[in-house]
């Protein structure tokens, strides 16, 4: 029962995870219709990012988190600019080979600059913030990956119902020509929505790195999960991502826990087979509105 | 004549580089005035609203002659950001609400071209002309009705503070009381608002009764204009547009030759 538990409490953990960086991923989805194949080396490049900055200019933690999700908003935000907004108005199979094209060239990139190896980020989280509840034990890595979920779902919320950029970007995502009428800056907010992106999933690169090391390769075909994450929960479903990263979070550390770890990474796709032959929008998909 | 707030100077606009579909247009729309574009089908209306609005550019479209000026500015071919930023804001064909969004958070969006985005006090003015959308405000627009989908839109223009507002049919699918409801409420935006309205309507007759003005499309050009008195005392357009014959009595299938003259017109 321990056990369970135990397992319980990690696979929400990293599921939380895999959400937040979903999250992104249907995000772009959303404004622009794009499928990012890049999404896997942007979380990967947060977590080298913090890597240099943690051990190579040996900031304080948190200057470095704070400086690295900057940095890749920033990242994000160019990466619109330069790449993708020249192919504004082309066909939507060009833009999603170019971000397939975008992330061989990050994983180059990454492999140039710090090569293939397996780093590890100097033990920094506090024992302190362990929690011991009974028998089970969160240790502080996932104590501080519950923590740093709790506040980025809450401050995604806020910002997309409250504020009025997050209005504007979800109602490009909703009929694009409306807004366009209205003089929403159409071009600021798919740039947004890649910078927005970016951030995130460098934020779950960080927390990955934490857990698991950090290496590209593992890094990105973390990125790669999103795609059983994000068609689980809905393509278009912001809150889809959270409760389908949740789902595939959950089915890998009781995969792990209880069959074997090898089977950790094909579990969740065999379940997702069977998901989607029952929902083929996935749990969250958008029930179309359809007046007659 | 008052001033003169927008000046279209025989324009041309073509699609994907093949399809002309306006030939040569001027209108002028004076300050304060409600001025109304009548036509059949594909008589270029809604293109004409578009080239004004910036809005060409997104379906392949492009002014490629003459001028549009509004308030002394050059605005032909400009980004609608830009244009809706000079206070042109159109309401499109069909009535476009974002589906997804509630009442309130529609009516939000209308002030993307103003600084500082303030919404409460003009919530307030919008609720003051539409009063049916205040319980309504919680709720999904994709779930509302016909009427209020025409009230939300018209509303978020409002929301944009426009100077100059493109109208794209808005009794299209409405019930003909309401009609007359949403016709009232255009006036008193134009008197109270110091809107400027451009009004593209298939229903002449509601259309001549608010507007100052009109004009006539056919086949992208301009056939006819003047006050809307001249236009509704012109049998042409009495036959044409309001359903009558030139004497004033519905009109017999007798009279043979009529097609001759609505060749003119079709």
């Amino acid at each position: 029962m321990e056990f369970f538990l135990q397992l319980l409490v990690n696979g929400v953990c990293v599921g939380l995870l895999y959400g937040i960086s979903a999250m992104g991923f249907v995000m772009i989805f959303k404004s622009s219709s794009v499928l990012n194949f890049a999404h896997g080396e942007l979380l990967a490049l947060g977590a080298f990012f913090f890597l240099t900055l943690v051990t190579w200019a040996k900031l304080p933690v948190f200057v470095a988190f704070a400086l690295t999700l900057i940095g890749c908003f920033m990242l994000g935000f160019l990466i619109e600019r330069f790449f993708l907004r020249p192919l504004i108005g082309e066909k939507l199979i060009f833009v999603i080979m170019l971000t397939v094209g975008l992330a061989a060239m990050f994983k180059g990139l990454i492999l140039l600059i710090w090569g293939g190896n397996l780093y590890t980020y100097p033990d920094f989280l506090p024992q302190t913030m362990g929690l011991q509840f009974g028998a089970i034990y969160i240790s502080p890595v996932y104590s501080a990956t519950l923590i740093i979920s709790v506040i980025f779902l809450v401050l995604f919320g806020l910002f997309f119902k409250k504020s009025a950029q997050g209005i504007y970007m979800r109602s490009v995502a909703d009929n694009q020509k409306a807004a366009l009428s209205l003089g929403v800056h159409v071009r600021r907010v798919f740039a947004l929505s890649w910078a927005i992106a970016a951030m995130v999933a460098s934020m779950s690169g960080i927390v990955l790195g934490i857990i698991n090391g950090v290496n590209v390769h593992d890094l990105s075909s973390i990125g790669l999960k999103v795609f059983p994450v994000v068609i689980l929960g809905g393509l278009d479903s912001i809150g889809g991502a959270i409760i389908g990263g949740i789902i595939i979070g959950l089915l890998e550390t009781f995969t792990a826990g209880y069959l074997s770890t090898s089977l950790r990474d094909v579990v969740p796709y065999i379940v997702l087979v069977f998901i989607l032959m029952v929902k083929p929008y996935g749990l969250f998909g958008l029930v179309e509105i359809e007046r007659v | 004549m008052g001033d003169v707030l927008l000046q279209l100077n025989n324009i041309s606009v073509v699609y994907s580089d093949v399809i002309q579909v306006l030939k040569g247009v001027s209108l002028s729309v004076e300050k304060g005035h409600i001025v109304s574009l009548l036509g059949s089908n594909g008589a270029g209306k809604t293109t004409t609203l578009k080239a004004i609005s910036g809005l060409l550019k997104p379906e392949n479209g492009e002014v490629t002659e003459g001028t549009i000026i509004y308030n002394g500015v050059n605005i032909q071919n400009q980004a609608p950001e830009f244009i809706t930023r000079q206070g042109i804001i159109q309401v499109l064909e069909g009535r476009q609400p974002f589906k997804y969004l509630t009442i309130e958070e529609n009516l939000r969006v209308g002030t993307a071209t103003r600084f500082g985005k303030p919404y409460k006090q003009d919530l307030e003015m919008v609720y003051n002309y539409f009063p049916a959308l205040v319980q309504r405000r919680k709720a999904l627009a994709g779930y509302c009705s016909g009427g209020e989908l025409q009230m939300l839109v018209i509303g978020r223009a409002l929301m944009a503070h426009p100077q100059l507002l493109l109208l794209d049919e808005p009794s299209l699918g409405l019930a003909p009381l309401f009609v007359q409801e949403i016709f009232r409420i255009i006036k008193k935006i134009n008197e109270e608002q110091q809107a400027t309205i451009i009004l593209v309507e298939q229903n002449a007759r509601m259309a001549l009764q608010v507007a100052h003005y009109g004009y006539v499309m056919e086949n992208g050009k301009i056939m006819m204009e003047g006050t809307s008195k001249e236009l509704s005392d012109n049998p042409d357009i009495k036959e044409f547009y309001l359903g009558m014959a030139a004497s004033g009595i519905a009109k017999s299938y007798k009279d043979v030759k009529s097609y001759r003259r609505r060749k003119r017109w079709l």
